[in-house]
């Protein structure tokens, strides 16, 4: 490998493996970060997201595996050594200080001049949209403005990777969902690879490049947001991105690209099958379908063409706005989530309805369980 | 009907607190300013006046005394923090759950035994004939025994031990409160050990450090057994200066005087402490 395709990437990770004990928290994870890319890791609590990110930043070292930073290997780097920055779950803000010694205290601690340390203070703050808080005590900071003051305070020394530990979750809704917004915009600003840890499926859509789902200390599938949505690799990765009915069951046998499917509950269905794993006659699934695909239409109505049709009658209606939902029991049992829009006018769907549900083969995800 | 009882209850909890600052603090405080104004001008004859303060100020053995205390005081607190600060944060922020609550019940293990009890504990370490002597006598390392008691580093080593737990134990409950990523921001924003260590564990646990050197110092000034019975008579503590008024001299007035003189000393080096380090009395002592 040249050094020119090495430093293509700001981040490689080769192999990497943490074991605590006889617990292996982080399992083989390879993965390389092209340079200026929002890069998310996606993973339920517990997956070994943190592991991985601790060592990144040289808080642990790991038992195998190497992490190169620029094409360099920074093992033997010690953390305060490493170009890499880190915003905190709690941003860890230094309370003691007021927002200028914050963002002055790595600056300092980097030799940078004392006549130049207020410009570059003014500067980054001037980029988050802040002139005007340098003298403010951490304190007198609304949850919004923490944020924003806790990336300022690494992006101050430009650093070749920004990881974030899911800074959002503490955040109430409203304000997570404008920062998601802003820490894109920030990003693009700043042009620098950002790492974001999180368990949220919909930050990690919303703002990455790329993501990798992690679970159990191994990357499931490392792609675009669309990818993982509509292409999940793994069956791990088409329930955890994204809602969806789920069902287990057992294929009856393929015709073309179609395989034909019995679930537990009875239902047969018609799916394409995803994943690696062979599926033949006999084969357990798991089977996934997005309710955004399957159109409900009444009883009386004619219904699109489809290979699956399902009758029922609607248990409750969800109503969310652009985002509502009605849950069908079909005469099997269970209950099948299909998304609907609702106008408010008198034709709208109720509880009690009898209602046609149709979807495509080519929506039914089919994995080998 | 409910309001009188709220009333009541109010009073009632708070009668023992009022009573307790009015007769054991405000008036016997009051008591001993009154007698420290008295002149005795002639048998059983008192006048006011402030010649008590004049004897204390003329006689430089009076105030040298009393500087020496404070001074002294001074290093028992700073040794007290040394000593104290490294064992403090090892308990909150390095030993596990388990062992943090076994450390701070040996910290507290000393104070079952009485202040008396553990000076000659100490005496029995330093004397000519006790262990320490004896031990270097049996190496082979002197040939007559060594006196370790009755001088000043002997009156150190005891206070500091006397005083130390009241340092740790404020300084575990700051430390305890500022997060491991606190630190672990310290290392990553580029700082080395020395520099986390004095500009983010010793500012954020400031309050506490005030707090531990207030109780620590306002203790050391103000004990009497300790020096006597490490120090012996050149002890020179100004405690002893004022047991002597009292009871040796039978001079009430002047004893008095230089009671409130060790109160107003010992208050003016805290409140110059809380100055020099930006503090209030608010968040070190009264928060802890």
């Amino acid at each position: 490998m040249t050094d020119q395709t090495t430093a293509a990437f700001d981040l490689d990770c080769e192999g990497v493996t943490k074991n605590f004990g006889t617990f292996r928290a982080v399992d083989g994870v390879s993965f390389s970060i092209p340079t200026g890319t929002f890069f998310s890791i996606l993973g339920p609590s517990g997956c070994g997201k943190t592991t991985l990110m601790r060592m990144i930043a040289g808080f642990e070292e790991p038992s195998a595996g190497d992490i190169r930073i620029k094409g360099k290997s920074v093992l033997s780097v010690p953390p305060n050594k490493r170009n890499v920055k880190m915003v905190f779950q709690h941003l860890a803000l230094f309370p003691m200080m007021d927002v200028h010694d914050n963002i002055a205290y790595g600056l300092r601690c980097a030799g940078v001049p004392k006549a130049e340390i207020g410009a570059r203070v003014a500067d980054v703050l001037e980029r988050v949209a802040l002139p005007d808080l340098a003298r403010r005590q951490i304190h007198q900071l609304s949850g919004g403005q923490k944020q924003r003051i806790a990336i300022a305070r690494c992006m101050a020394l430009n650093p070749d990777v920004l990881l974030l530990d899911e800074p959002l979750g503490a955040l109430d809704l409203k304000l997570r969902e404008a920062m998601k917004i802003e820490l894109k915009l920030l990003q693009h600003q700043f042009d620098t690879t950002f790492v974001y840890i999180t368990h949220d499926q919909s930050e990690a859509l919303v703002m990455s490049d790329y993501v990798a789902v992690m679970n159990a200390g191994r990357f499931e599938q490392i792609g675009r947001p669309e990818e993982l949505y509509h292409a999940p690799a793994t069956a791990f990765v088409a329930g955890f991105v994204g809602d969806s009915n789920r069902w287990s069951g057992t294929a009856r046998g393929t015709e073309g690209e179609t395989v034909h499917i019995e679930t537990e509950t009875g239902l047969a269905l018609g799916g394409s099958p995803r994943g690696t794993a062979p599926i033949a006659a006999g084969t357990a699934v798991e089977v996934f379908v997005r309710p955004e695909f399957i159109t409900v239409t009444r009883a009386t109505e004619p219904a699109p063409e489809a290979a699956n049709h399902h009758d029922g009658t609607i248990d409750s209606v969800l109503f969310n706005g652009a985002n509502s939902r009605v849950l069908v029991r079909p005469p099997a049992g269970g209950l099948i989530e299909a998304d609907v829009t609702l106008t408010g006018g008198t034709s709208d769907l109720r509880a009690g309805d009898a209602v046609r549900l149709s979807w495509d083969a080519a929506q039914t995800m089919v994995f080998a369980a | 009907m409910s309001r009188d009882a709220r009333r009541l209850s109010l009073i009632l909890l708070f009668a023992p607190f009022a009573l307790w600052i009015l007769l054991l603090i405000a008036l016997p405080h009051l008591g001993i300013l009154a007698l420290s104004m008295r002149e005795k001008v002639a048998p059983r004859v008192y006048e006011f006046g402030f010649g008590n303060y004049a004897e204390f100020i003329t006689e430089p053995i009076y105030w040298n005394t009393l500087l020496r205390t404070g001074s002294m005081s001074l290093l028992v607190t700073f040794l007290a923090l040394i000593i104290g600060f490294p064992i403090a944060y090892y308990i909150a922020k390095i030993a596990g759950k388990r062992a943090r609550g076994a450390l701070f019940l040996m910290c507290l293990i000393p104070l079952w035994v009485s202040d008396l009890i553990r000076a000659f504990g100490w005496i029995l370490l330093l004397r000519e004939s006790g262990v320490i002597s004896r031990s270097l006598q049996w190496m082979g390392l002197t040939q007559s025994g060594i006196e370790f008691l009755y001088n000043d580093a002997a009156v150190i080593v005891g206070l500091v031990y006397t005083v130390i737990l009241f340092m740790i134990v404020p300084l575990v409950s700051t430390l305890d409160g500022m997060g491991d990523d606190m630190i672990e921001a310290g290392y990553n924003l580029g700082g080395n050990s020395l520099t986390v260590l004095r500009r983010i564990i010793v500012p954020y646990a400031m309050p506490g450090i005030v707090a531990g050197c207030i109780v620590v110092f306002m203790m050391t000034a103000g004990s009497y057994l300790t020096p006597i019975l490490l120090g012996g008579k050149n002890s020179s503590w100004f405690t002893e200066q004022i047991y002597n008024q009292f009871i040796s001299r039978f001079n009430w007035e002047g004893g008095a005087a230089f009671g409130v003189l060790l109160l107003l000393f010992t208050s003016g080096v805290v409140w110059i402490g809380l100055r020099l380090s930006g503090q209030s009395l608010a968040n070190t002592v009264a928060r802890s």
